[in-house]
């Protein structure tokens, strides 16, 4: 057998470990539910759950507990995933930015045994990113109004 | 008025760049058919003659849409989506590659100006080169066609020139005011208001399209059957490219270091990664194309790095605008309904690159013996490869989006995620790849240079090893190194310095343009030591110790006892923390105002809502020097607050950091870091958040209920957590902005005030009785968050009446990060880039290279 032979050889012994690597890194996306029981199986395999912040008939957040004076390093709050479920969730970090305003969110982190979400990275989609250069009617009004003061 | 003209002038012109690109591509293609010289001659004349229109008209195109741009003709939906009033003259330029339409514009520009080049430059290639050059600019061009085929309905590209009532026809203003014409438009994303992003995005795809280029000759050379000879011209070409996009890469990463809060310059963003690969291969390409002459492994290799270059530009392009990485990436584009035409373009010349090679796959030369371990090309041969490891490694976790899709496709769900971690996914991986690369370098250079034979074996390279391994020892101790693969990395790329540097040494003695190879290893293997350093030991110094935080839930912070959890480190007005080696103290909001240097306090500045001016509320000056007069309106950031951060060393030495946040009608609030550089580490602060401005609560503040407390001289209060002392009240004789008549008197109040760590502040209200009118304004100090009246004096018992407000202190969170040697990065980056530009001049002046 030729060297380059061999070396293509150990190559793609190599290439099979990367990818048998990446699956194994690989996270994926869950409810609460099944992120319990991932937990419960390994309590160290992260997962992300996509879901929305807890709110009430008038829109507002419930269940959310900031207080940076107190400890700027821990975010409490609820969120809902698809299927129904809510929980609570913690994040050790301060509040992200807008992050009332996001309308999904998508959590990366483990389920403790207390049946509470520990989250290490928060993914927020806000409305505005996803409709790039559309008006509202109303901002037009505004705008027209405003010019008319 | 609608300035229709223009639109149809540049649609025009779109349409014209893609016949003529259609037009140019058949005629080279006749040329490349031709039965005789004289015809071949004819037909290339004629795609001459019609290349050239299309590059004029390319620019055409891209001066309409200028002119829409400048003009702020808003009627537009490409000039209403990306630009404003507001922007000053370089970010209009930046407007183009905020759209993907923009940015496909500039794409095709580049390359029908390198296709221009290379018409003139090589006309012994010409005929076939061309055909793949046109062909692509025909792909390219139809990206931006904006053209709706007939019947079938289906839409071809996305045109810039679209009217705003053409792009969004379904809102209701149109039915009342067919002409209406929005006054403003939505601006540049206020993040890419940023040099870097002036001259990142021409730089990264002039990359791309020179990508093209050795394609272009590959292709040739497998259709015309020249099947090693394509490589002499490429190979300058792709020293270029790599250089160029490499470049464009470091900019884009130095502008994330910058702009964006995720702690570093490079975050194996999927965005990032998709334009790193295609760097690697081609880097990858170049080692196997050097070798090719003694090598039929390295032909072969070069054949399917340079095929894999060009495709994994496009498909980086696929991805990041197919809208495929929606879930998983911050930064790509939305769909503008392109992923299918994008999709057919990359299979297109995936299918036609696999043609030709493998057609002539036989036909390429065998080599008669094997590869000795002592010859160049066997060392090449496993570098390019450990590349492509590496590359390949990336693209494959990078795809974890792509798996779903075409899993959805068959019918089957799907959700895997990317990895929940990806920095510490990729680095695990790719450390160990590096670390062999540059080993493989140095040994790679001595082989290449002569100095390791048969008959020396690799004593050579002892003396580097050894002084590498004492380094090593000295590093791991001063700079505690204490992580295996961390000190195998070290090691490495110490020995790699050392030994490019004896070879960059030695060839400099000899002939100065021989240099670039070894100037590139040393480069890469300072950098690699400087990622290791400023990532690997990257420290988090801003550690939250003050007992305060603690107070209230002792047990659960205690609890959750990892460091993630004390990162962040409030500060209040006024009041220094302790941080590292460095007292910082948050000194308040700041404004920048344009065209003048320096920040200026926010308070001072009535921003007008809804606008781009302020006007000064008081008179400002900024070192003796008269900025903004009472009443003066000016031109500001309104959407950029920066907070004044002022580092004290021990030895009493201040600095200010001004880290911003941005509140980004586009995209949400944006967190932008202030960097102080110095020559051993850089201290990468930001604010992490300003709940005042978060809660959009800016404007109003929630004051307590009014205390009413009498004291008399040398009384004590306790006021919002600070001590109080009433030290004096003394008659004044002038008052701010008040004339005091001969029957008028003012008193002040003079109350010293300590904090918890004996900061000492000072309130000083009033009391004044004018034309027999009481006043008693208050007085409002931002640092103790007090606002506080002089309310009454009573002469008989000598005592002094105060009301007092409270309020929650301004308080700020930072985070500050240390990052040892990342000057190491740049260095070495420049290094690399300096080295394939050298590299490249010698490949273009001695055709006859080794």
């Amino acid at each position: 057998m030729k060297k380059t032979h061999i070396i293509g050889l150990i190559l793609i012994a190599v290439a099979i470990g990367i990818i048998l690597i990446t699956t194994g890194d690989a996270s994926t996306y869950v409810g609460f539910d099944e992120a319990e029981r991932i937990a419960q199986n390994n309590p160290n395999q992260k997962v992300h759950v996509v879901g929305v912040l807890k709110k009430d008939a008038q829109g507002k957040i419930v269940g959310m507990h900031f207080d940076p004076a107190v400890d700027a390093n821990r975010l409490e709050f609820i969120v809902q995933d698809s299927l129904g479920r809510e929980n609570q969730v913690i994040y050790p970090a301060p509040k992200p930015q807008d992050f009332e305003r996001s309308e999904k969110i998508v959590l990366v982190g483990s389920m403790q045994s207390n049946k509470v979400f520990y989250c290490d990275k928060i993914l927020l989609k806000c409305p505005s990113k996803y409709q790039e250069g559309k008006i509202s009617a109303d901002s037009t009004a505004t705008y027209e109004a405003k010019k008319q003061l | 008025m609608i300035h229709e003209t223009i639109g149809s002038v540049g649609h025009l012109l779109v349409i014209i760049s893609f016949v003529t690109a259609l037009l140019a591509t058949f005629s080279y293609f006749k040329a490349t058919q031709a039965a005789d010289d004289v015809a071949a001659k004819d037909w290339v004349k004629l795609a001459r003659a019609i290349f050239i229109i299309h590059l004029i008209a390319v620019i055409g195109v891209a001066s309409s849409l200028f002119v829409i741009i400048y003009n702020h003709y808003f009627e537009y939906h490409y000039a209403f989506s990306h630009s404003s009033k507001a922007l000053p003259m370089a970010f209009m330029i930046s407007c183009y590659w905020e759209g993907q339409e923009g940015s496909f514009l500039l794409w095709i520009f580049w390359q029908a100006i390198l296709g221009v080049i290379l018409m003139v430059k090589n006309p012994k290639w010409e005929a076939p080169v061309m055909t793949v050059f046109a062909l692509v600019q025909t792909f390219l061009t139809s990206m931006i066609l904006g053209v709706i085929l007939p019947y079938i309905d289906l839409k071809i590209g996305s045109s810039p020139f679209l009217l705003l009532r053409e792009a969004q026809p379904d809102l209701p203003v149109w039915s009342l005011q067919p002409n209406f014409i929005p006054k403003d438009g939505r601006g540049l994303n206020p993040l890419l208001q940023n040099y870097w992003m002036v001259i990142h995005p021409p730089t990264l795809f002039l990359g791309f399209a020179l990508t093209l280029v050795p394609f272009a000759y590959l292709i040739a050379g497998l259709w015309k059957n020249k099947l090693t000879e394509w490589i002499k011209p490429a190979l300058p070409w792709a020293l270029f490219g790599a250089g160029i996009l490499g470049i464009g890469i470091m900019m884009g990463a130095y502008w994330a270091y910058e702009t964006l809060n995720f702690g570093g310059y490079w975050n194996w963003d999927p965005v990032e990664n998709a334009s790193f690969v295609p760097w690697l291969v081609l880097i990858g390409a170049i080692h196997t194309m050097i070798a090719y002459k003694h090598s039929s492994a390295a032909l072969k290799t070069s054949i399917i790095l340079v095929i894999s270059t060009f495709i994994l530009v496009l498909y980086s392009t696929f991805l990041n605008r197919s809208g495929i990485l929606g879930n998983a990436s911050v930064h790509s584009f939305t769909d503008l309904g392109l992923s299918g035409q994008l999709l057919i373009y990359m299979l297109t010349f995936l299918f036609v690159a696999i043609f030709f090679a493998v057609k002539r796959w036989k036909q390429l030369p065998v080599d008669e013996k094997e590869l000795g371990i002592y010859s160049r090309e066997f060392w090449i041969f496993i570098g390019a490869s450990i590349l492509g490891l590496s590359a390949f490694q990336l693209i494959f976790t990078t795809s974890i989006p792509v798996y779903n899709k075409i899993a959805e496709a068959f019918g089957i769900v799907s959700n895997i995620a990317l990895p929940a971690d990806q920095v510490e996914h990729y680095s695990k991986i790719q450390i160990w790849i590096f670390l062999a690369i540059a080993a493989l370098s140095a040994v790679g250079q001595y082989i290449w240079w002569g100095k390791l034979k048969e008959s020396t074996s690799f004593k050579p390279l002892t003396n580097s090893a050894l002084v590498a391994t004492l380094l090593t020892v000295l590093f791991v101790n001063l700079g505690k190194v204490y992580t295996v693969s961390y000190i195998l990395l070290l090691w490495t790329s110490l020995f790699s310095v050392i030994a490019n540097s004896n070879i960059l040494i030695f060839l400099i003695r000899q002939r100065f343009n021989l240099v670039g190879g070894a100037m590139a290893h040393v480069g890469l293997a300072v950098m690699l030591i400087g990622i290791l350093f400023s990532s690997g030991y990257s420290k988090v110094v801003s550690l939250n110790r003050s007992g305060f935080a603690i107070s209230n839930k002792v047990e659960q912070f205690t609890k959750d006892d990892n460091k993630e959890n004390k990162e962040n480190l409030p500060l209040w007005l006024g009041q220094g923390a302790q941080m590292q080696d460095y007292l910082v103290t948050y000194k308040g909001r700041m404004i920048e105002l344009r065209g003048k240097p320096g920040y200026y306090p926010r308070k001072d500045f009535e921003v007008i809502e809804g606008d781009f001016h302020a006007v000064a509320l008081r008179n400002v000056e900024k070192d003796g020097q008269m900025v903004a007069k009472k009443g003066d309106t000016l031109t500001v950031e309104p959407e950029n607050t920066y907070y004044e951060l002022e580092f004290k060393n021990a030895e009493g030495k201040s600095v200010s950091l001004y880290p911003r946040w941005q509140v980004n009608p586009k995209m949400g609030t944006a967190i932008s870091p202030d960097v102080k550089h110095a020559w051993g580490h850089d201290i990468y602060t930001y604010v992490s958040l300003d709940p005042r401005l978060a809660a959009e609560a800016g404007e109003e503040k929630q004051w307590s209920q009014t205390v009413n407390s009498t004291v008399s001289i040398g009384d004590t209060l306790f006021l919002n957590d600070f001590v109080a002392v009433l030290q004096d009240v003394s008659r004044v004789n002038s008052v701010e902005d008040m004339t005091l008549g001969p029957n008028d008197a003012a008193v002040k109040a003079q109350f010293q005030v300590l904090g918890k760590n004996f900061q000492q502040f000072s309130l000083a209200p009033l009391f004044i009785i004018k034309g027999g009118m009481v006043a008693m304004p208050a007085f409002e100090s931002e640092e103790t968050g007090i606002k506080i009246k002089f309310t009454a004096i009573n002469p008989k018992t000598q005592q002094f009446s105060f009301a007092v407000n409270t309020t929650q202190q301004d308080l700020i969170i930072i985070k500050a990060l240390e990052k040892p040697y990342i000057n190491l990065v740049w260095v070495g980056s420049i290094l690399i880039f300096m080295g394939l530009f050298v590299a490249m001049y010698r490949r273009m002046q001695q055709p006859k290279a080794a």
